[in-house]
């Protein structure tokens, strides 16, 4: 500005021209008790927390909207429990990295080079390799792509991810809940950071969820005709129509009727049925293991 | 577990509410409890067993009313899919606070829906009160009219009430008629997936009660979880039930305990059978799924 000189500037005035008062404390004491704050506000709870991250292949995103939409409930397992150090738009890291539990959300294009060798990656980098959602455990509405769609019409060979590559566990449903992926990452803090009660706990509450991993990659309505009535099982509890999340199945006369072409092959109405696991260790203690979840995310 | 299940006490009780006496199957216990939580704001309403466009088919309603509970009080001996309607009466009904009532194997659903919420979107949290009903096995609804109309040649729209008790399965005509045949004779129709039940008194609701045990227009109830006594402590401390200690009432807890033990072991024995029922080829046996191991 013309006429101004640098000296009026009132930043450019010496600060300290007045002698200042004595400290409270000798600088000595203030150092050595933020030092101690540091230690308990950074160190403690990053040590304990396990690592998340989730891998995006060939689905649409509702699967990582559904982690979000546990709401306050996100904030406070990534506080106390968990890092989130991969995900799409939510962490800003290009590579997969090493993880505790890799939540792998879609599909995998086999056309598709890199959803290989990142799926693959995952598999080598986490020690828990969830499918999470449907796409990823059954293939879901993928299984109905033939190609032609756009915007890679020359993309139509989708499986589901343990095609590629061996899963720990499966989360079904399309979306799954918030509750359940709340629950699994709970489940595997304790797992993984918990004392023995905690991993026995864990333990018990993971293993259907691994056992499902291990019955099949194909899911459908039929399961219920299959796998539980034509097995002698249903009761006709309602529980099948209840959670089906595109209501393909109604009860008629006490008994599931599934509108097949309305199925998308989600897999939550026979995962969620009490006649396709009923585990009693668990079950039995469920006031306990609520309470303790409840307790967890306050 | 205990083939009774956990629970805090054990009380012979009946509702006071004379409306709720007349409709009743036995004691009113149920409809009490969704009317008192109903009232109090525990509950926003109800999955019960309503009325349906068939006699005696069940069908599950959410009730906000009590008018809405009257009608679907007093027992139908056939399949009504309550756990169809629990994500539902939360989403489409917007309640907040659920109220279920089921057999045991629906409260079993119940409480896995909530610890393994697979599909049940925003549903844990919201079971505000799940009560049970005793049950030793359920009919479909082809069945029961075989009961009915063949068995005890009683034409469906005419029976005003189907009651079962010391042996005999009982149907009551609007004009009076009363005919009966064997217990015995309807274990052909029992829906097989209650063949491997292993529950008999709900051991997994906050409140079970049923009949049995309790004199007649009596019923016996258990009171299970924290929520459960809460909301049975409130609905005595409102007047709404009559009560006596099960030790002062005939036949009593024993008689409980011994159809408890009667349905698990056998059915214990048809859940190991099926691990034996095939053969491989090897000459070893061959199973079917058993659903307490694995999916």
């Amino acid at each position: 500005m013309p006429g101004r000189t640098p000296e009026s500037r009132p930043e450019a005035k010496p600060a300290a021209s007045q002698p200042q008062a004595k400290p409270e404390v000798k600088p000595s004491d203030v150092i050595v008790n933020e030092k101690v704050e540091v230690v308990q506000k950074e160190e403690k709870p990053v040590a304990e927390k396990i690592s998340i991250g989730e891998l995006h292949l060939s689905g649409c995103t509702g699967c990582l909207v559904t982690l979000a939409d546990n709401y306050e409930g996100l904030f406070k397992l990534l506080d106390d429990y968990a890092d989130l150090v991969y995900a799409l738009t939510l962490v800003d890291v290009r590579h997969v990295p090493e993880m505790d539990v890799c939540l792998v959300e879609g599909s995998c294009c086999l056309d598709d080079k890199l959803s290989v060798e990142e799926l693959k990656q995952a598999r080598a980098k986490s020690k828990v390799l969830v499918a999470y959602g449907a796409c990823a455990a059954y293939g879901n509405i993928t299984r109905f792509c033939r190609g032609g769609q756009w915007n890679q019409p020359g993309h139509e060979s989708y499986v589901p991810i343990s095609e590629v590559v061996d899963v720990d566990l499966f989360l079904p449903s399309c979306p799954p809940c918030p509750q359940a992926v709340r629950n699994v990452a709970v489940m595997a803090y304790l797992l993984l950071r918990g004392n023995d009660d905690q991993k026995n706990l864990a333990t018990a509450y993971l293993t259907p969820l691994m056992q499902l991993a291990q019955r099949g990659d194909t899911a459908c309505g039929c399961d219920l005709m299959y796998d539980v009535i034509n097995q002698g099982l249903c009761m006709g509890c309602g529980t099948c129509a209840g959670t089906c999340p595109v209501r393909a199945i109604t009860m008629e006369y006490g008994k599931p009727n599934v509108n097949r072409d309305q199925c998308i092959k989600c897999g939550a109405c026979y995962a969620q049925c009490p006649r396709s696991w009923f585990n009693f260790d668990v079950m039995n203690n469920y006031e306990g293991i609520m309470d303790a979840i409840k307790g967890a995310m306050q | 577990m205990d083939v009774l299940g956990n629970y805090k006490s054990a009380i012979s009780a009946r509702s006071t509410d004379k409306d709720i006496q007349k409709k009743a199957q036995d004691g009113g216990i149920i409809t009490t409890l969704f009317a008192y939580a109903l009232e109090e704001g525990i509950i926003d309403g109800a999955i019960v067993a309503g009325p349906s466009d068939e006699p005696w088919r069940p069908e599950p309603t959410v009730a906000t009313t009590k008018a809405e509970l009257l009608a679907a009080a007093g027992t139908r001996y056939t399949i009504s899919p309550n756990l169809y309607l629990i994500k539902e009466a939360t989403r489409s009904y917007g309640l907040d606070r659920v109220g279920i009532v089921g057999v045991p194997c629906q409260i079993q659903a119940v409480r896995k829906a909530q610890l393994y919420p697979i599909g049940m979107r925003d549903v844990d949290d919201k079971i505000a009160l799940a009560l049970g009903i005793y049950c030793m096995e359920n009919l479909s609804y082809q069945a029961l009219e075989a009961i009915v109309e063949d068995h005890c040649n009683q034409k469906m729209e005419s029976v005003k009430k189907m009651d079962i008790g010391k042996g005999k399965f009982t149907v009551y005509t609007e004009r009076g008629a009363v005919s009966q045949m064997p217990l015995k004779l309807i274990h052909k129709y029992v829906q097989p997936g209650c063949h491997v039940c292993l529950d008999y008194v709900a051991n997994l609701a906050d409140i079970s009660s049923g009949s049995v045990g309790s004199p007649d227009g009596w019923s016996t109830v258990f009171v299970r979880s924290m929520k459960g006594n809460e909301v049975w402590d409130g609905a005595m401390a409102a007047g709404l039930f009559e009560t006596k200690p099960m030790d002062q009432v005939k036949p009593g807890l024993d008689l409980v305990k011994k159809l408890a033990t009667e349905k698990i072991t056998k059915n214990q024995k048809n859940v190991d059978a099926r691990k034996t029922v095939g053969l491989k080829a090897d000459g070893t046996p061959k199973g079917l799924r058993n659903p307490y191991e694995s999916p």
